[in-house]
């Protein structure tokens, strides 16, 4: 894709997303009858969400441009102890995602853009 | 929905309605975070806006935008966002019993509009589905207001957000947030060991396969890690039966 340019390919791939979204919270109250996925499929959701999620994530915070970091001078690796010390003194409780954003992000800017780390 | 005048005079979409505005001050500073990282990524105007009001669903947006922005193929981008929202297919089996009245595109709709929040907060206002057609009728109603305060909090402030990323240099790396967003949703996931083992071993699989192409890394990393962890809890019941067994 072009950055900033209306393209075809992404505007189908957000429709799709749209109805994965649909898929995924309907899944069990689309047929009428009452039936169940298998017990693999089924303890297998117990694990997929938090897989993906650490797939995703991780590349993202400890490579950079497909090479691991060489340095413990980023900002990311910072930002991501902080949100978690953070999330963890919580509980986990009330806004504990928006304070892990709030308080990463506080420690990403200035060393970022300061330190330029 | 929150279309039709019988819910919203019903008391209970009050309720629903209250509960979701407890919640809205979070959601949205999160809507105008992925309204920025959106557009930090390189989606166009248009684009964001495309998604921010359709896919709904902020862990799938913000696991896709990388993705996208890589030119992944079409196929590896929709199942990473499908298996992100797996979880949502879990909330989908319990709500079942409450929907089941309801003609099916309500239900389509009905569950489209149900986020995380509005699940949680739908389930602990009534833990058991209604029985009578009044009770049901109120649940409704409940759910109506809660996913209504819910929609309207976050494609707002996402729209916002996507005008503001303009004013934001990108060299600020306010994208990032975005994946401090996903770190959260991790850790109030990682609720039990196997669900560690499964982020463990599904990151440290990402990193190592991060040479295959197509961003294959990612599926091919859920894909061990789902595996390794049903393996595993395969063996630790084998284990647990063999023991009560011998006693």
């Amino acid at each position: 894709m072009t950055p900033g340019q209306t393209d075809l390919w992404t505007v189908v791939v957000i429709v799709f997303l749209a109805l994965i979204t649909v898929l995924t919270r309907t899944l069990f109250f689309i047929s009428g009858k009452p039936w169940n996925l298998p017990h693999w499929a089924q303890r297998g959701l117990q694990y997929a969400p938090i897989a993906a999620l650490s797939a995703v994530i991780v590349p993202e915070i400890i490579m950079v441009q497909g090479q691991f970091i060489t340095t413990w001078q980023d900002a990311r690796l910072f930002a991501v102890l902080a949100g978690l010390a953070w999330f963890y003194a919580r509980h986990g409780k009330g806004q504990a995602v928006l304070g892990t954003i709030v308080v990463g992000m506080g420690v990403y800017l200035p060393l970022h853009l300061v330190w330029g780390w | 929905m929150f279309f039709k005048p019988t819910f919203y005079r019903h008391p209970e979409f009050r309720v629903g309605a209250l509960d979701a505005m407890a919640a809205a001050p979070g959601l949205a500073a999160w809507g105008l975070m992925m309204g920025v990282a959106m557009v930090d990524s390189g989606l166009s105007t248009f684009e964001a806006l495309l998604m921010g009001t359709i896919v709904f669903a902020g862990s799938s947006q913000l696991a896709a935008i990388p993705l996208i922005a890589v030119g992944a193929p079409m196929w590896v981008v929709l199942a990473t966002g499908f298996c992100v929202n797996l979880r949502f297919v879990v909330f989908s089996a319990h709500l079942r019993p409450y929907m089941m009245h309801l003609p099916l595109w309500q239900r389509l709709l009905t569950g489209y509009l149900t986020t995380d929040l509005s699940y949680v907060l739908f389930t602990r206002r009534f833990p058991q589905h209604g029985g009578s057609a009044a009770d049901r009728h109120a649940q409704q109603a409940y759910l109506a207001g809660n996913c209504g305060v819910n929609w309207t909090a976050w494609v707002s402030c996402t729209v916002v957000g996507v005008f503001l990323a303009a004013l934001i240099p990108a060299r600020w790396g306010l994208g990032f947030a975005g994946i401090l967003a996903l770190l959260g949703i991790l850790a109030s996931l990682a609720s039990s060991p196997l669900r560690w083992v499964s982020a463990g071993v599904a990151g440290a699989a990402a990193v190592a396969a991060y040479a295959l192409p197509l961003k294959l890394n990612i599926l091919l990393a859920i894909a061990v890690a789902v595996a390794l962890c049903l393996m595993l809890e395969a063996t630790h019941q084998a284990a647990g039966a063999s023991e009560r067994s011998n006693r």
